[in-house]
């Protein structure tokens, strides 16, 4: 044994392959899929006009001008105006912003909250998890968007509100990933190595379980993301979103609604831009989960 | 089997009991003074106690759940504050209305979904595939007001083939013509997601069992194609779908709010969105309720009818 | 190709399946790939053919390939297939599909998936006929039951009203095989039949294809893994590496006198059952299966083959006629040593330093432990337990190894899990020098931690999936107390002694093939210089010329480190490689105990006779009685009363087996049988139960029993 400490001693650790590497792996497998590819590029864009909203947007989305009210597109107004006389245009950029806020802040929420919840109650098991898995379905009982209208009804539609509904509605979601994932790992023998070594139970936890269980988590805060834009336009079309005169794309839809046939370009560039992100998000989580996942069948 | 649908039954009212304890926290909890809520800010004290005498706010929240519970279990679910109406006889009126828009929506896309899944299935990775795949994922991320409102632009306005507001009477008559082809375009909006979900999740469960051994099994049996999906394929794949289309209730719940907006129909939907905008509390709790019973119970039949199609519960 | 295209002599007009230069080729992201290339071969009537292989080596995508039943993205690309002289290749898909079970049938691994889990047995299996033989619905069903008959289904009536989930494997094989048998096709395909089964059921299922030999006389193509099984039912085998054919022989020339070195070293890597106590190393195989997409020039063996010459790699060896009905594709097998020339020079005497016997580490005291059933839901309490250990005491020496044998339900993981502390004993004490252990890892002092270490069976869930090897193996180091700096230096020098270079420190599992895995986990378990490392069947999911180099590796890093081993596994041959001591379980209780040498030789207790009986020795001549045991392992909730063993034994006597517990009798030196039979009265039942057989060559660890 002694040569061999020798020549170990003398070989240096070979340097590890970097993280950029691994992200340039799945970057690649992404690349491979022109469709989830498409669907990245679109959400980033509108990622970045929710970030830059307010300095790309030609108008201010308040900027009322009675005079040009109802305007078809042009130069001017690539989108037309509404019935106000507000640039179509710069109001549905700077909706992104609501969009990605709230749904994005609710989503955030619910994972964060969804995971603690999964974890501990896939880990500890036993009468806590029966007790959290029951509470779960009841929320789950109660279809989302009844439920949303119901608690915002009667709460009132504010930011955080907003905020907090989405986030209510997801954790259960989130949390039952999570779990079946914790229950799928906590058996496998590599945890249980690590058990076997006594290591803490944070440590298990925090090193050996949540990383694997990472990959479903991300795709399924991805399509819960998707799913929060259609309920947050969802709400702001039943007006019990975002109120006025803030931008939002549901609201934007609802007004359009009295002149459909007049002003069919009111309708018609927010219900595009809802659509592209929603469908841009789906695939992009659909591209995320053979990325992440490769193997594993849609859902 | 029996066991396992009592034991059903069993949680399915635990559920239901916490649900409408979660039901009555969000609606007389949750909002602080329920009398200032309904009433608005600027009603004046006296009009806020006598509120508050009226509807027994001035007991405790326990005595006010349970009574409520009682009521609702017993069929009294209360007057409406808004229009003085017996709120049981408004929900069960636009109750039917709903469920007649959504039988029509949902002999439409549950088959269809189905099929168009199997096929995506069966022709994994061709164009067929290909087109049922994006197809879907791009109409399940499609708002119902946006479907909604494109359908009405095309069918009502420019075509003219259906009219665009579905405001029957509430008492209208199901098989009429009238009525009928005033639910055509709703029922098609409401059934696009659910369509695309259904069609995805059955895609799924169908690769995978066609995966499976027993499936290359039968067709070294020599089966011909058609008998090996028919006879072989078709039974194990379609089992999940039954739970797919319970937890689809879901979505289509979720689309009958909107749509019924939409198109001015008056169903349970409409009749919510009413009571909210009225801030009419008796009418929310009791749609919310009778929403959330009608969707377990389905949950629940999906469970039972799994159980026994399944030969591996059925004999456990 | 020289020899291919002949048919044997003496064999024309019978030949019912031939294959001619068949090349398979599969569409890729990288392009195409050919696992099975040039590669011919012919089955007569009545014959069986083994083929055999490790994994990758293309064995099912030849038998599939040949019948035309490939994935999507899979295609032959050469090649003529000629099934009694009819070339399937030009075949319309509608005539393959009346060729495919009714002149071809196929039986495959996993009995359990194999049957269609939402229809009767009875009808899946009737539905052939219907199809192929235009019976009617009466007239299916009444074939159906005599083929369950005949592949001797206990009361077919009753099976065929069942639902595949509601059979056990052995039954649902046997179903299987009576699906298959309906039309009596001309080709029987059995890919890994028993790979999925106990090895007492496995014997079984293995008599049942012997006995369809004699009845039916299709010519059979048995794909398998196991050198053991296709001496027991093969008549000819060929060999096959990376997509190709070594070598191709009649069974008894062929094991007798292989004439390719891949052949012979596959033998070698075999643990030998012997009756004497020789521990010897096993022979490895350098290297790896090539991959497909870089296959070396030449010979396909070259890098990893002793006898390799330069002109090795120049151009590809043909199969060449060694002798009658031999092929072998080594240019040089004239000169390849003899398997008793071979094992002499490679194997050695193992290193036996040990730490002085007698020095009691561990003992486990009546261990018990009980799970509850499960029920279903707060209406229904079921107050029965599932008995998995049901009171067992097995002790380790220090520098020891106590092996530990048992069908799948005989509890000797559990008992594993018990001892190191996962799962808490119902009843029972661990104990570490004399010094009782808490009940559970929670319990326990760090430093006890560290004293006992596991390998586990599934070597793609030993390592987490997201951590380097340098992490997996450094986190125990770091743990139990190494200072940071000195971690690294440590961990290379485990990755040196389990023969692993450096540049593996920094790969993530996914980029190991299972045997790296399974070193790295040795490594991670010696890390913490433990006194004793559980192994839960490490090898048994490895190929065979892997497992040949980890056992050495365990037995050689015992010898240096004098850590003890409980090791655990199906496998008696193995076992019998590796124990000092052996511990034979069923049902969670041990049925015999003792020195090594003592279990292995008879007396036997009649479930240890069972199951020697029931290994494939890879030696075509050894002569084994047959002792089958019928039927399946009980439930473990109501477990037989008397002895346990009772509903299955083969030497039952009769109602005091079933209504006394059987003594624990003691033989000479340590050796125990828990049975009502005396030592005597086995010895005198047992003469014949295994004779090993006498070559001119003598393999060693084969040894004759007078
Ligand atoms: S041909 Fe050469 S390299 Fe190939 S097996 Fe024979 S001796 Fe070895
Ligand atoms: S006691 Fe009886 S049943 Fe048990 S092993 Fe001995 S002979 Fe067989």
């Amino acid at each position: 044994m002694s040569a061999s400490v020798d020549a170990a001693a003398a070989t240096p650790v070979p340097t590890r392959r970097s993280r950029g590497q691994t992200l340039r792996l799945y970057g690649r497998r992404l690349l491979r899929q022109p469709i989830a590819t498409v669907g990245t590029v679109i959400f980033i864009i509108f990622l970045l006009m929710a970030v830059f909203g307010p300095w790309i947007a030609p108008y201010g989305f308040e900027e009322q001008s009675i005079p040009d009210r109802l305007q078809s597109p042009t130069l001017q107004h690539p989108f037309g105006t509404d019935n106000f006389g507000r640039d179509v245009f710069s109001r549905i950029i700077v909706g992104a912003r609501g969009i990605f806020l709230l749904g994005g802040t609710g989503t955030i929420l619910a994972v964060l909250m969804g995971t603690t919840v999964g974890l501990v109650s896939g880990y500890f098991g036993g009468l806590l998890d029966e007790i959290l898995m029951r509470l779960l379905d009841v929320l789950l009982s109660i279809p989302s968007l009844l439920l949303a209208l119901v608690l915002l009804g009667t709460v009132g539609p504010s930011l955080i509100n907003l905020i907090l509904v989405v986030a209510v509605l997801y954790i259960p979601m989130i949390a039952r990933v999570v779990r079946s994932m914790v229950l799928d790992l906590k058996t496998k023998e590599f945890v249980e190595a690590a058990r076997i070594r006594g290591e803490r139970d944070s440590y298990v936890l925090f090193r050996e379980i949540l990383p694997n269980a990472l990959p479903p988590l991300l795709v399924e805060a991805s399509m819960r993301f998707s799913y929060s834009i259609f309920l947050v336009a969802s709400l702001g079309f039943l007006g019990l979103g975002v109120q006025p005169p803030s931008p939002d794309w549901g609201l934007q839809i609802n007004e359009a609604r009295n002149y459909l046939e007049g002003a069919p370009w009111m309708l018609a560039f927010p219900a595009l831009a809802i659509s592209m992100l929603v469908v841009a998000t789906n695939l992009m989580s659909d591209g995320l989960r053979r990325v992440l996942q490769p193997g594993r069948e849609d859902s | 089997m029996l066991i396992f649908i009592v034991r059903r039954l069993g949680f399915m009212v635990i559920t239901l009991i916490l649900a409408s304890l979660l039901i009555f926290a969000a609606t007389q909890i949750l909002p602080g003074d329920v009398a200032t809520m309904v009433l608005g800010r600027f009603a004046t004290e006296q009009a806020l106690d006598n509120f508050r005498e009226e509807m027994g706010l001035n007991r405790s929240l326990i005595v006010q759940y349970g009574d409520w519970l009682l009521n609702f279990v017993q069929g009294d679910w209360g007057e409406s504050l808004s229009t003085r109406a017996d709120v049981r006889d408004l929900v069960m009126e636009r109750l039917r209305n709903s469920a007649m828009l959504a039988s029509v929506a949902f002999v439409m896309y549950v088959p269809l979904g189905i099929v168009l899944g199997v096929v995506a299935a069966i022709r994994r990775n061709s164009w067929v595939d290909h087109v049922i795949s994006v197809g879907s994922l791009a109409f399940i991320g499609l708002p119902e007001f946006v479907t909604g409102l494109l359908l009405i632009a095309v069918f009502a306005l420019r075509l003219d083939w259906f009219p665009s507001s579905s405001a029957i009477a509430p008492d209208a008559a199901f098989f009429e013509r009238d009525t009928l082809e005033r639910l055509v375009l709703p029922a098609l909006t409401i059934s696009l997601v659910s369509l695309a979900y259904i069609a995805r999740m059955t895609r799924s469960s169908t690769a995978e069992v066609l995966s499976m051994d027993y499936v290359r099994t039968a067709y070294l049996k020599g089966l011909s194609r058609s008998r090996v999906i028919g006879r072989h394929v078709l039974r194990n794949a379609l089992l999940p779908t039954v739970t797919v289309v319970a937890i689809g209730i879901g979505w289509l719940i979720g689309g009958l709010i909107v749509t019924e907006s939409l198109f001015s129909f008056p169903g349970i939907g409409r009749l919510l969105l009413f009571g909210i905008q009225r801030r009419d509390l008796p009418l929310i709790q009791a749609t919310t309720m009778v929403i959330v019973v009608i969707f377990t119970m389905a949950n629940l039949l999906a469970d039972i009818l799994y159980g026994y199609l399944n030969p591996r519960i059925r004999f456990r | 190709m020289a020899a291919s295209a002949e048919t044997a002599p003496g064999r024309e007009g019978r030949t019912v399946l031939e294959i001619e230069g068949l090349s398979v080729a599969y569409r890729t992201e990288e392009g195409d790939i050919f696992p099975v290339r040039d590669v011919s071969l012919t089955i007569a009537k009545g014959e069986s053919f083994g083929l055999v292989g490790e994994s990758g080596s293309g064995k099912s995508t030849l038998a599939m390939g040949a019948i035309r039943y490939l994935p999507a993205n899979g295609r032959v690309t050469s090649g003529r297939v000629l099934l009694r002289g009819e070339d399937l290749l030009s075949l319309s898909d509608k005539e393959m599909r009346n060729v495919w079970g009714s002149r071809i049938a196929v039986v495959y691994q996993s009995p359990g998936n194999a049957l269609n889990p939402s229809i009767r047995t009875g009808n899946q299996i009737a539905e052939v006929a219907r199809i192929h033989l235009g019976m009617s619905k009466q007239e299916a069903h009444q074939r159906m039951l005599e083929m369950l008959e005949k592949v001797k289904m206990p009361d077919p009536e009753s099976v065929a009203r069942r639902y595949p989930h509601q059979l056990s494997g052995g039954m649902l094989q046997r179903c299987v095989v009576a699906q298959a048998m309906m039309t009596n096709p001309e080709l029987l395909i059995l890919d890994e039949p028993t790979t999925a089964l106990d090895v007492t059921t496995q014997a079984v299922v293995l008599d049942l294809v012997a006995e369809l030999k004699q009845e039916f006389d299709s010519a059979i193509l048995y794909i398998t893994h196991d050198l053991g099984v296709v001496a027991r039912v093969c008549d000819r085998v060929g060999v096959m590496y990376a997509g190709e054919f070594m070598e191709q022989g009649g069974i008894h020339d062929l094991f007798k006198r292989p004439l390719h070195p891949y052949t012979l070293n596959l033998l070698g890597c075999v643990p030998h059952f012997s009756l004497g106590p020789r521990r010897k190393t096993l022979n490895t195989i350098p290297g790896f299966i090539p991959r497909l997409d870089e296959l070396p020039e030449g010979c396909i063996f070259a890098p990893r083959c002793s006898l390799a010459e330069p002109e090795c790699r120049v151009a590809q060896p043909p199969l060449v006629r060694a002798a009658e009905d031999h092929l072998t594709a080594c240019r040089r097998w004239p000169v390849v040593p003899t398997p008793a020339e071979h094992m002499a020079t490679i194997t050695a005497d193992l290193m036996q330093a040990r730490g002085a016997a007698e020095n009691r580490l561990l003992e486990a005291r009546d261990v018990k432990k009980y799970y509850p059933v499960p029920t279903q839901g707060p209406f229904r309490q079921d107050k029965r337990k599932v008995k998995s250990v049901d009171g067992m005491t097995v002790w380790i020496d220090e520098g020891r190894t106590l092996g530990l044998v048992g069908e799948s339900g005989s509890g000797k993981t559990t008992l594993a899990r018990t001892i190191i502390g996962l799962v808490e004993p119902t009843e029972g004490t661990i104990s570490l020098r004399g010094e009782i252990l808490g009940p559970t890892t929670r319990s326990r002092e760090r430093d006890v931690l560290r004293r006992i270490q596991m390998v586990f069976q599934n070597p793609d869930a030993s390592l987490n999936p997201r951590q380097t090897v340098g992490q997996s193996i450094g986190r125990p180091l770091t743990l139990f107390g190494t200072p940071r700096h000195e971690v690294p230096r440590r961990v290379l020098e485990l990755l040196e002694a389990v023969h692993l270079s450096p540049s593996y420190y920094h790969r993530l599992p996914s980029e190991l093939s299972g045997g790296e895995k399974q070193r790295v986990a040795i490594a991670r378990a010696f890390a913490a210089e433990p006194d004793l490392i559980l192994c839960d069947e490490p090898i048994a999911s490895l190929d065979v010329s892997v497992q040949g180099s980890l056992m050495n590796l365990l037995t050689t890093l015992q010898a240096e480190k004098g850590t003890s081993y409980l090791f655990i596994s199906h496998d008696l041959s193995a076992v019998q490689h590796l124990s000092d001591w052996v511990c034979v379980a069923y049902l969670g209780y041990a049925m015999e105990w003792g020195d090594a040498g003592d279990v292995l030789n008879p007396p036997y207790h009649p479930y240890t006779e069972a199951l020697l009986s029931a290994i494939p020795i890879p030696d075509p001549d050894v002569i084994q009685k047959n002792i089958r045991l019928e039927g399946s392992v009980p439930s473990a909730v109501d477990i037989p009363s008397g002895c346990r063993f009772h509903t299955r034994c083969p030497r039952f006597i009769g109602d005091i087996c079933i209504q006394e517990e059987p003594p624990w009798r003691e033989g000479e030196g340590d050796h125990w049988i828990y049975c009502h039979h005396t030592f005597e009265a086995l010895v005198e039942m047992q003469k014949e139960t295994l004779r090993l057989a006498d070559h001119d060559h003598g393999t060693p660890g084969v040894e004759v029993q007078v």
